[in-house]
């Protein structure tokens, strides 16, 4: 394979990469702060292309508010999963939360297959973003160079958020001894609730970005879904960096073989992640318990 | 004492596992000829397809609601044939062939289902067939492609009733060639389908004089095509030959336009192409692409009176899978009924000596490997501008008569036919 075709390749595999980096991102961050394994994030990552979708066919709202409006959205729906159900679970063993949030996917996946069938609705890349240019060792449409600096963005505005400010410093505080954050005057119930929200307005804003692209259907997230949970437990669940950096390395990988042997392309994660797993547990950037 | 009986117990289930289909064969096969005419008095058929996968919008709970239909015109709106019971039951394989063979092993051994049809997916259609093949019940296939269905795997109470992936490649391919398309790079679903359509036109490719400069395998279900579009756009091929089906297809469509592939020089050659999928691409997207039919619902009056009925009931215009289902299982309750018995050999030898014409399937032939022999229509997508009524999507360009759409039958590899 001439090096051109190969640069190609990696260009491609880092824009993918940089998909994984934005999902696993957000279920990085409720799991590391709220110790909830939220199995609907697929399914959230969808409702944000819909939303996208249904504004721009129903009410006319352009990409660029979609990507505003969507999170939000779907943000607030995150805050009444969480407030209504998943408050009661954390006393719990973390499984309920997983079968809860896995039941929950089930259930927006059942609805809007109902609703529209699983052949996925048109989304037009937005005019602004047409076309391509050649870079010589491939055309690179407009749109994916977008979304590798829309997701970048994204992901090293969150990183700072949760390691150099303030609240991102209550958040780490609160996954270390959540009392002891409310006995100095912090409301941590808030706090988890917002967090939450966030993690779920970012499965949103990657379904926005993929509306374009993809198939904007009932069963986008749910293939998606298992390979992002991968790069999460490869990342470390719970380190912030790790999901960023690794969702981008696997990204390349995922690329790479689907250059050489595109029939191994869904394994590769897999086979990764059972390395990984044997070697170190914890994850590559995962912290020891 | 307590390892060996769990020893035994273990081998004992394993041995079960292993026997329990022997042994159930046994007593099916004895028991066929001296059954009565009628088994348990009832005529039931399941309809197994994909109902919540990529392939559901093309056949799914449209083809159930055909199915209903095929019954109710069949039985006159009675539910019953001949003072007998016709029953319908319907199943979600998912797509998995394990999950395909373990229901339709449930239906033919506990629940005396008579007939399964539909079957769209070839892996979970061949397993399907070789349980029927075992058991001597009917298997009709309207859903999959894969050609081994009539070749290797040939069943004498099989059938392949629409479309295989041998006249898409005659019909499709040859067309693409004659237009100039003469070297090509194929993008495959890797599984039985697509290695199967894969092949049909590789050999009508070459046959032509053309080339295959290259090919990739992706699996079923896949989201993004960047990385295979690369492949292709680099190979140099005038032709991307898509050797995939629903929701795979409409991806690949779909960033082939974004990584302008047609303005590089290359044009797509859609080789299964249902009208759910033009429905969901838009005609902006796929206007001038070839593709080949075993019915369309604007064909003529016939088709477009019955199409009306099914648009009544399910609120879009039939693939030719589901209309398929629903001529299958017409054609099969009508032989049930001329033939006063709905043992398996029996209807499909009546279905052998008749010439089938209903608003769905013309001239259709049923041969000694199972194939259904019948009209096929290469159809042309229409351009936006041409496009007059609401699912108003193609030309019909040509009807390509049955005998010249399917393989012939010396070319064919089924061990029934006797040489």
């Amino acid at each position: 394979m001439s090096s051109q075709v190969l640069l190609g390749q990696l260009l491609i595999g880092l824009i993918n990469g940089a998909f994984y980096a934005i999902l696993s991102l957000g279920l990085a961050i409720i799991f590391g702060l709220l110790n909830i394994v939220n199995f609907a994030h697929g399914a959230q990552y969808m409702l944000g292309a819909f939303v996208a979708w249904m504004g721009m066919t129903y009410l006319g709202i352009g990409y660029w508010w979609a990507l505003l409006l969507a999170p939000l959205v779907v943000g607030a729906l995150g805050v009444l999963i969480e407030r209504l159900l998943l408050s009661r679970l954390y006393k719990l063993d973390p499984l309920y939360g997983l079968l809860l949030t896995f039941g929950l996917a089930l259930i927006f996946e059942g609805i809007f297959r109902h609703l529209y069938g699983v052949s996925g609705q048109q989304y037009s890349v937005p005019a602004a973003l047409t076309g391509g240019r050649n870079l010589g060792f491939m055309f690179l449409p407009n749109y994916r160079a977008w979304v590798i600096v829309a997701a970048l963005t994204v992901c090293f505005a969150t990183w700072f958020l949760i390691e150099k400010t303030k609240l991102g410093s209550y958040l780490r505080a609160g996954t270390e001894n959540a009392p002891l954050l409310q006995a100095f005057g912090v409301n941590v119930p808030i706090l988890v609730t917002l967090t939450y929200a966030y993690g779920v307005g970012m499965a949103a804003l990657a379904g926005v970005l993929a509306a374009p692209i993809y198939q904007v259907s009932s069963m986008m997230g749910s293939s998606l879904i298992i390979v992002v949970f991968a790069v999460v437990v490869i990342g470390g669940m719970g380190s912030i960096m790790g999901s960023i950096v690794t969702g981008l390395m696997l990204g390349l990988l995922q690329g790479l073989t689907k250059a050489f042997y595109p029939e191994a392309s869904n394994a590769v994660i897999f086979l990764i992640m059972a390395l990984v797993l044997l070697v170190r547990p914890a994850g590559l950037f995962g912290k020891e318990a | 004492m307590k390892r060996k009986s769990h020893a035994a117990i273990l081998s004992g289930a394993l041995l079960s596992l292993m026997g329990g289909p022997a042994l159930a064969q046994g007593p099916a096969k004895a028991a066929a000829p001296k059954a009565a005419k009628f088994s348990d008095d009832t005529v039931k058929i399941g309809v197994l397809t994909d109902l919540s996968g990529l392939y559901s919008d093309l056949a799914g709970q449209g083809s159930v609601v055909a199915a209903q239909m095929a019954l109710d015109d069949a039985t006159g709106g009675t539910g019953k044939l001949l003072g007998k019971k016709v029953e319908l039951i319907s199943a979600d394989h998912q797509n998995k062939a394990d999950i395909a063979s373990s229901k339709a092993r449930t239906w033919f051994d506990v629940e005396k289902v008579d007939g399964i049809f539909d079957l769209t997916n070839s892996a979970a259609a061949l397993a399907v067939q070789e349980l029927g093949k075992a058991r001597g019940k009917m298997v009709v296939v309207t859903g999959a492609g894969s050609t081994v269905l009539t070749g290797k795997s040939c069943s004498p109470t099989g059938i392949h009733w629409m479309y295989d992936t041998y006249a898409m490649a005659t019909g499709t391919g040859s067309a693409v060639l004659k237009e100039g398309g003469t070297s090509w790079y194929f993008l495959t679903a890797d599984y039985a389908f697509g290695h199967s359509l894969e092949n049909d036109t590789s050999a009508v490719v070459k046959a032509k004089g053309g080339k295959v400069l290259g090919t990739s395998r992706h699996p079923l279900n896949t989201a993004d095509f960047s990385s295979y579009l690369l492949q292709a756009q680099s190979s140099g091929a005038k032709i991307l030959g898509l050797a995939n089906a629903g929701g795979d297809l409409i991806n690949s469509v779909k960033q082939a336009k974004e990584f302008g592939l047609t303005e590089s020089g290359q044009t797509l050659a859609g080789l299964l192409v249902f009208i759910s999928d033009v429905h969901s691409l838009g005609l902006e997207t796929t206007q001038g692409m070839y593709l080949t039919e075993g019915f369309y619902w604007d064909l003529d009056d016939k088709s477009r009176a019955w199409s009306q009925g099914f648009f009544n009931k399910h609120k879009k215009q039939p693939t030719s899978v589901q209309a398929g289902v629903y001529s299958s299982i017409y054609n099969y309750l009508k032989a049930v009924e001329a033939t006063g018995t709905d043992d398996p050999a029996t209807v499909t030898q009546h279905l052998r000596s008749i010439t089938i014409n209903d608003p769905i399937i013309r001239n259709g032939k049923l041969r000694e490997d199972g194939r259904l022999v019948h009209d096929m229509y290469l159809l042309q997508v229409k351009k936006p501008s041409e496009s007059k009524k609401p699912w108003d999507y193609y030309t019909v360009k040509q009807t390509i008569p049955g005998d010249q759409a399917f393989r012939p039958l010396a070319q064919s590899e089924c061990p029934l036919l006797k040489k």
